[in-house]
């Protein structure tokens, strides 16, 4: 019921959908860049690694690649909320528009 | 089917008393019902524990007020509310007390009397303390013996399944109570 | 094995012997000693299941969805104010389509606060997708929990067992606990076709639009509409492996009669007495009980009432502004079924746990005899005016 190999599928009635509200894939095809307007640049040089925005994120969409390596923004799915520019404590963060 | 009212103080184990009478009664063969006063309890304040006992099974789920009998665990309600209230004529009224039916004469005329010192069977038995002895499996043997709704054996397995500890000590206090409750049987 | 225990311990051997693996809920009296016992018996060892304390009701429900969401057996027990705490969760319960059961013990709403039975917490939830079993005794109540899951697996719609508070959560009677491995035969393990599964993600209940959300709520209705057979189905499977006997409803020297009372729970047991006694005085007066509220039982309503002169439905509930709820529920079932209609009274008794005696049941049954028709929808029993 919820295979669908990547390819659009057509639901003509309620007999084609599962029972329940569930997506048919996962929401990784979900991609919400489009959604924000301003983006969020790290300045490197000035991020002290605390990964405090990496643990505000409420979208998941900046990643933690190890202690050392400051956190990197996911493009794809970041909307431009603008939480890891305001609870960054060194306010290495700008918000730069699209 | 026979309806029991159980007055006891807040403490003294007058709902386990009812459950360990309905459990007893139920080993024996009988359909059975306990329940308390529906509501919130107080240590010392006057409660209330009710039982259905019956051959048949019981549909009826509304209050009692009319028990057939009643057991009264501290002779001291007595003074403080009307323990025969509701109470069938010709009843039982089995009293854990230290004195004797024949001094209860405002109950001989329109009831019957039983009474055990169920207080001083729990002191013997190390059950409580000697200021607060738990006497409500002790009266269970009085009230096995008097209203014949199950026997020594069920009410000694019920004791076992409701009791935390001392468990002999109880079922021993029970079959006491029950060789010396004082009460006039039926000619 | 047979055992004197409380309906709230009743509900607590159903959950213990149909072996779930994940619970959560918050107290609340006269609920407590169900979610005390199952946690002695996680304790314990004796319940193999994950115990969940959370801060409140909502917590407790959301918190089980998301158990159940993963493909665990879940459980779940509230009451009146509690249950009206969940309520968000009560209807993202049915439509996330989840095979929860949860035991509410019947108590009235405040204000005035209150701790006595009546039905208007329950039945505040009759339009939410939740299945709803009114039980009539402790033994009925550990059942309808084993049966619950056996039906809701099945259905994909969670399972509402109630039973009223102190006249059943707190009196002890006998019970037939059945052993575990019996149960396992009647119950199999949980195995959902679609679950929350990291190797497979998925979104559930997301945002969905106008486009589609009125066909998984078509799919819904759809699912009660098959539950009464499979309701049917599993109970007279109960029946032949545990020798109980439980459907949609039941009846009581419906046979010849002409009058028939309707009521629900602890109400329909007592009512046997009133039948009795009104039959040994020559009237032919028959009881049905409902059993199942949801889905309501539209066939056997229409099956046992037509061609009877009356019927007298007794609610311990009431939806203000309109009338008694079972009464408004059964008269509605009859309105497009082709026959010969009673008449239909309708009673409101023992709201917030005034004590229903039989005698009152059987004013209330000699009240509606003697009139012709209703004059109102409401009739009062017991009111102080």
């Amino acid at each position: 019921m919820l295979k669908h190999d990547k390819k659009k599928v057509e639901i003509k009635g309620a007999s084609d959908m599962p029972d329940m509200a569930v997506s048919l894939g996962s929401m990784a095809s979900n991609k919400t860049a489009s959604w924000r307007n301003l983006r969020p640049e790290i300045d490197e040089s000035k991020c002290i690694k605390c990964f405090i925005c990496w643990k505000f994120c409420p979208d998941a969409a900046i990643n933690f690649i190890d202690e050392n390596t400051p956190p990197k923004i996911n493009y794809d799915y970041c909307k431009g909320c603008g939480i890891c520019a305001a609870e960054c404590p060194t306010k290495c963060i700008e918000m730069v528009e699209e | 089917m026979i309806e029991i009212l159980i007055h006891g103080r807040g403490g003294q184990g007058g709902v386990k008393a009812s459950l360990s009478l309905a459990s007893a009664a139920a080993k024996a063969g009988k359909y059975v019902q306990s329940f308390p006063e529906f509501g919130v309890e107080r240590r010392g304040a006057p409660v209330k524990a009710f039982n259905r006992i019956s051959d048949e099974p019981i549909v009826i789920r509304s209050k009692i007020y009319n028990p057939d009998h009643i057991v009264v665990l501290d002779p001291t309600l007595i003074q403080s509310i009307n323990i025969t209230e509701g109470l069938k004529k010709g009843g039982w009224i089995i009293i854990n007390t230290d004195k004797k039916p024949e001094d209860f004469k405002e109950f001989c005329e329109k009831y019957k009397v039983a009474t055990i010192n169920a207080k001083e069977i729990a002191i013997r038995n190390r059950l409580g303390s000697r200021a607060a002895p738990i006497v409500n499996t002790a009266i269970l043997g009085a009230v096995i013996k008097v209203l014949k709704v199950s026997d020594k054996e069920s009410l000694a397995t019920a004791i076992k399944e409701f009791v935390p500890v001392k468990r002999e000590e109880n079922v021993k206090a029970a079959y006491e109570a029950y060789d010396e409750v004082i009460f006039e049987v039926e000619a | 094995m047979e055992k004197v225990i409380l309906g709230n311990h009743a509900v607590a051997y159903g959950v213990l012997v149909s072996r779930v693996q994940a619970i959560s809920a918050y107290p609340i009296t006269p609920q407590t000693l169900i979610v005390e016992r199952l946690s002695e018996m996680v304790a314990d060892g004796e319940l193999d299941s994950v115990f969940t304390k959370v801060e409140s009701e909502h917590s407790a429900l959301a918190s089980v969805i998301g158990s159940s969401s993963v493909g665990a057996r879940v459980f779940t027990a509230t009451s009146s104010q509690g249950l009206a705490l969940m309520h968000e969760m009560i209807h993202w319960a049915a439509g996330a389509r989840l095979p929860i059961v949860l035991a509410n013990v019947n108590r009235a709403m405040a204000p005035g606060w209150t701790i006595w039975t009546d039905q208007n917490d329950s039945l505040s939830c009759r339009d939410t997708g939740w299945m709803q079993v009114y039980c009539q005794n402790n033994q009925e109540v550990l059942d309808s929990i084993i049966m619950g899951y056996k039906v809701s697996e099945q259905v994909l719609l969670p399972t509402m067992v109630c039973l009223d508070a102190f006249v059943l959560s707190h009196t002890a009677e006998s019970v037939d606990i059945p052993d575990v491995k019996l149960v396992d035969k009647y119950l199999p393990s949980y195995k959902p076709e679609i679950k929350m599964d990291i190797d497979d993600p998925h979104s559930f209940g997301a945002l969905s639009s106008p486009d589609n959300y009125m066909e998984f709520r078509y799919k819904m209705q759809e699912a009660m509409d098959k539950a009464e057979d499979i309701i049917i189905k599993e109970g007279k499977e109960f029946e032949r492996i545990f020798g109980r006997k439980y459907g949609m409803v039941e009846e009581y020297r419906t046979e010849d009669a002409e009058i028939i009372l309707i009521a629900s729970a602890t109400i329909a047991s007592t009512a046997r007495a009133s039948i009795d006694s009104l039959r040994a005085k020559g009237i032919k007066i028959g009881l049905l009980r409902i059993r199942v509220f949801r889905p309501f039982p539209v066939k056997d309503v229409a099956r046992v009432l037509l061609n009877k002169k009356k019927a007298i439905v007794i609610d311990r509930n009431i939806s203000y502004g309109k009338s008694g709820i079972f009464f408004d529920e059964v008269k509605g079932a009859f309105y497009n079924i082709e026959g010969e209609k009673p008449k239909i009274f309708g009673y409101i008794a023992g709201l917030g746990g005034r004590d229903v005696t039989p005698e009152a049941i059987s004013d209330i049954a000699n009240d509606a005899i003697k009139k012709d028709k209703p004059e109102k929808d409401i009739i009062w029993s017991g009111v102080k005016l």
